[in-house]
C-alpha cells in the first residue's frame, strides 16, 4: 500500500510516482475497460510489463445506497439490496432481512428458514459460476466462460418461477416471503441439484483445472498470507483461499445452518468449510469450485423435506403483510394490512442497534442498523464484502506483470454497485 | 476486563439492544477519542481479546436521535476469528472539527473505511496516511450522509459542469 503523497496526475487522477522521469509507463485501467467487469479504475506505473505501483480509484458507481435507506421502509430497501451484489441478489435480499429480524427480534417459520438457505445456497452458487466463469474468460478462455453460464441460466429460471424475476429478485420480505414457493419448484431444485450441477462443475474442473494457461497464470499470482488476510479484514472464500478458518454458517449460525432451526430439534445441515492455504489466485478458484459441490449437498438435504405450514410470521405480530387472499376476504387481513402500508403506521422496531451478517459468496455480507422506533432505519450500513477485499489490491498486485492484474481482478470478483453502493 | 485494565476510563458497556435471551446480545462498550488507540491496541493484542479483524468501521450522525448527547458516533466493529467472539466499539466525536485518531496502524484494512467515513460525515482521521475523499470526487465539498443533507442534493449535479461537442 502506498503511503507517500499523490502528487502526479494522469487524466484526471492522481497518483504516487515510484521514480519520477526514467523509463517508467504510466498506465490507465478502467473505468470503461472490459477487464474491469464494471467500473474501477487503476493508474498503473509500469517498468517494461513489470508493475511499480498501483493506485485505485472507485466511486464511479456511487449511488448512495446509504442514503436511500435513511428513506425508505424495511420492506422497501429490499429492492435496493438487489442493485448492491446484482450477481446474487437473492443473497443480499436474506442478508438485508436477517439484519431486520436480528432488530426486530423475529423468528422465522421453519418452512421459510428452509427455503431462504436453499435460495441462499443457489445464490452462492450462481455468484461462484460467475467468478469462475469470468477468470476464465479474462485469460482468454471463452469456453470456460460460457459453459457455467448454461447452469446459471437455470438459477436464473428458478428464480423466475418463485418471485417472478431473474435478476431483480427482491423476494425477502420482514418476518418472510414476497410469496410461497410453487409446488413443483422443489422437484426442479432437486434436478438442477443432481442434473444440471455435477456435469457443470465437471465441465469447469475438466477445462481449468489443469489447463496449463490457466495454472501457470493463476499459481502464486496474488498471493496474500494467512496473517495479512485477517488484518486486511478479508472474509469468506478470499480468506478461506489464504487459511483463514472463518465461515459465518459454521461460526455464528443462522437459518438451517444452526442446530434446531425448527425447534423441534433438527440438527444443523451437514457441510464441510473448505480451506486451502495456498492464497494465490488458482486457491481461490479451488475454493470456490469446492463451495459450490457443498452447496449442492446443503441444497440437497433440504430440498426433499420442505416442512410445511406459513411462510410469514404470523399477521398478528404486526410485523408481516398478510396475504392477499387475507386482506380482500377478512377485516382482520385489512386491518393488518393497513397498519402496514398506512404512512403514519407500518413497522415499529425498537430503538436500539443491531447488526446481522450473513455469509454470502463473496464474504460476510452485514447490515448495521440503527432505529429510532421509526417507519425507516435511523441509518443502514452496508458491511460490503467487496470493499474491504478490494482495498489490499495494490499490495496482490505490485511486481507482478501487467496481464497479472486482469488475473488477481477476476479472482477476487470485484463487484462494483456493491463496491461503491 | 477493559474495565480492570483501564480504571479511569467510563466505557458505559451496554448491548446494542436488549433482547431476551442474553447470548443474543451484541456487546457494545464506548471509549473517549484521546484514549482510542491505547484501548484498541489492547483489544488487539491481548491474549483473553485477540481482536484480529477489524470486521467494519462505520459512523453514525446521532443529530435528532432520541437521548443523544454526542453528534457522530464512529463505530468499530471488532472480530475475534480464534476467540469467535465480536465487541462494537463506539467513539463520539462533535462539531465543529469532529475528529478521532486512526486506527490504520493497527488495522491495515481500516484505511478506506476510515476514508469512506471522511468522505460520508466529514468526521476527520488524525494519523490516517492518505486521508482522500473515496467514494465522491475532490472537488465534492458537502458530506452526504450526515442527517442535514437532503436526500436529493444540494443540486450539485445540475451546477457540474456541461461538456457539449462544441466546447470540447
Amino acid at each position: 500500500m502506498t503511503t507517500s503523497p499523490l502528487t502526479a496526475e494522469y487524466g484526471g487522477a492522481t497518483y504516487a510516482p515510484v521514480e519520477p522521469g526514467g523509463d517508467v509507463w504510466v498506465l490507465n485501467l478502467g473505468p470503461q475497460h472490459p477487464a474491469t467487469h464494471t467500473t474501477l479504475r487503476h493508474v498503473l506505473e509500469l517498468r517494461g510489463e513489470r508493475v511499480l505501483s498501483c493506485t485505485v480509484h472507485i466511486g464511479y458507481l456511487h449511488s448512495g445506497f446509504e442514503k436511500l435507506g435513511e428513506h425508505l421502509n424495511y420492506n422497501q430497501y429490499v429492492v435496493v439490496t438487489d442493485r448492491m451484489n446484482y450477481v446474487s441478489p437473492m443473497a443480499n435480499n436474506i442478508a438485508w432481512h436477517h439484519a431486520c429480524e436480528t432488530l426486530f427480534g423475529l423468528e422465522l417459520t421453519p418452512r421459510c428458514k428452509v427455503i431462504r438457505t436453499i435460495i441462499a445456497e443457489l445464490a452462492r452458487i450462481q455468484d461462484h459460476l460467475l467468478c469462475v466463469g469470468c477468470a476464465g474468460l479474462d485469460l482468454g478462455g471463452f469456453t470456460a466462460f460460457m459453459y457455467p453460464f448454461n447452469a446459471r441460466e437455470t438459477i436464473n429460471d428458478l428464480f423466475e418461477e418463485i418471485c417472478g424475476a431473474r435478476f431483480t429478485t427482491s423476494y425477502t420480505r420482514v418476518g418472510g416471503l414476497m410469496q410461497d414457493i410453487t409446488p413443483q419448484w422443489p422437484a426442479k431444485v432437486k434436478r438442477f441439484c443432481t442434473e444440471v450441477m455435477p456435469p457443470a462443475i465437471g465441465d469447469l474442473e475438466k477445462l481449468l483445472t489443469r489447463n496449463r494457461i490457466f495454472v501457470e497464470r493463476t499459481k502464486g499470482i496474488g498471493y496474500l498470507s494467512h496473517d495479512d488476510a485477517i488484518n486486511w479484514g478479508w472474509t469468506g472464500p478470499l480468506a478461506r483461499a489464504s487459511g483463514v478458518r472463518r465461515d459465518l454458517r459454521k461460526d455464528e449460525p443462522y437459518l438451517c445452518y444452526a442446530d434446531n432451526w425448527d425447534g423441534k430439534g433438527s440438527s444443523a445441515v451437514q457441510f464441510k468449510v473448505p480451506i486451502s492455504d495456498g492464497g494465490d489466485c488458482y486457491a481461490r478458484y479451488l475454493i470456490r469450485l469446492a463451495e459450490m459441490r457443498e452447496s449442492v449437498k446443503i441444497i440437497l438435504q433440504l430440498a426433499d423435506n420442505i416442512p410445511d405450514g406459513p411462510v410469514d410470521v404470523l399477521p398478528e405480530s404486526k410485523q408481516t403483510l398478510p396475504n392477499k387472499g387475507e386482506v380482500y376476504f377478512s377485516i382482520e387481513g385489512l386491518i393488518h394490512h393497513f397498519e402496514q402500508i398506512m404512512t403514519n403506521r407500518g413497522h415499529q422496531p425498537p430503538i436500539g442497534e443491531a447488526y446481522g451478517a450473513n455469509e454470502t459468496a463473496n464474504g460476510e455480507l452485514g447490515f448495521y442498523l440503527a432505529s429510532d422506533g421509526g417507519n425507516t432505519p435511523y441509518r443502514v450500513r452496508c458491511r460490503p464484502p467487496s470493499f474491504i477485499n478490494y482495498q489490499c489490491f495494490p499490495e496482490l498486485v505490485v511486481g507482478h506483470q501487467i496481464s497479472d492484474v486482469v488475473a488477481v481482478l477476476s479472482g477476487m470478483n470485484i463487484i462494483a454497485a456493491e463496491l461503491d453502493r | 476486563m477493559l474495565i480492570a485494565k483501564f480504571p479511569d476510563i467510563d466505557f458505559a458497556p451496554h448491548p446494542l439492544m436488549t433482547r431476551a435471551e442474553k447470548s443474543h446480545e451484541q456487546l457494545c462498550a464506548r471509549v473517549p477519542p484521546e484514549r482510542l488507540l491505547e484501548v484498541m491496541r489492547f483489544l488487539r493484542t491481548d491474549d483473553r481479546c485477540n481482536f484480529e479483524q477489524l470486521c467494519d468501521l462505520t459512523c453514525i450522525d446521532y443529530l435528532n436521535f432520541p437521548k443523544a448527547r454526542d453528534r457522530y458516533g464512529v463505530i468499530y466493529s471488532l472480530l475475534s476469528i480464534t476467540k469467535g467472539h465480536r465487541l462494537w466499539v463506539k467513539c463520539f466525536a462533535n462539531d465543529p472539527s469532529p475528529q478521532v485518531p486512526s486506527v490504520v496502524s493497527i488495522w491495515k484494512g481500516a484505511n478506506w473505511l476510515e476514508r469512506e467515513v471522511w468522505d460520508m460525515f466529514g468526521v476527520r482521521f488524525t494519523g490516517h496516511p492518505d486521508l482522500r475523499r473515496i467514494l465522491t470526487w475532490e472537488a465534492f465539498e458537502a458530506h452526504p450522509l450526515r442527517k442535514d443533507y437532503p436526500l436529493r442534493g444540494r443540486g450539485e449535479r445540475e451546477d457540474f459542469e456541461r461538456i457539449t461537442r462544441e466546447s470540447a
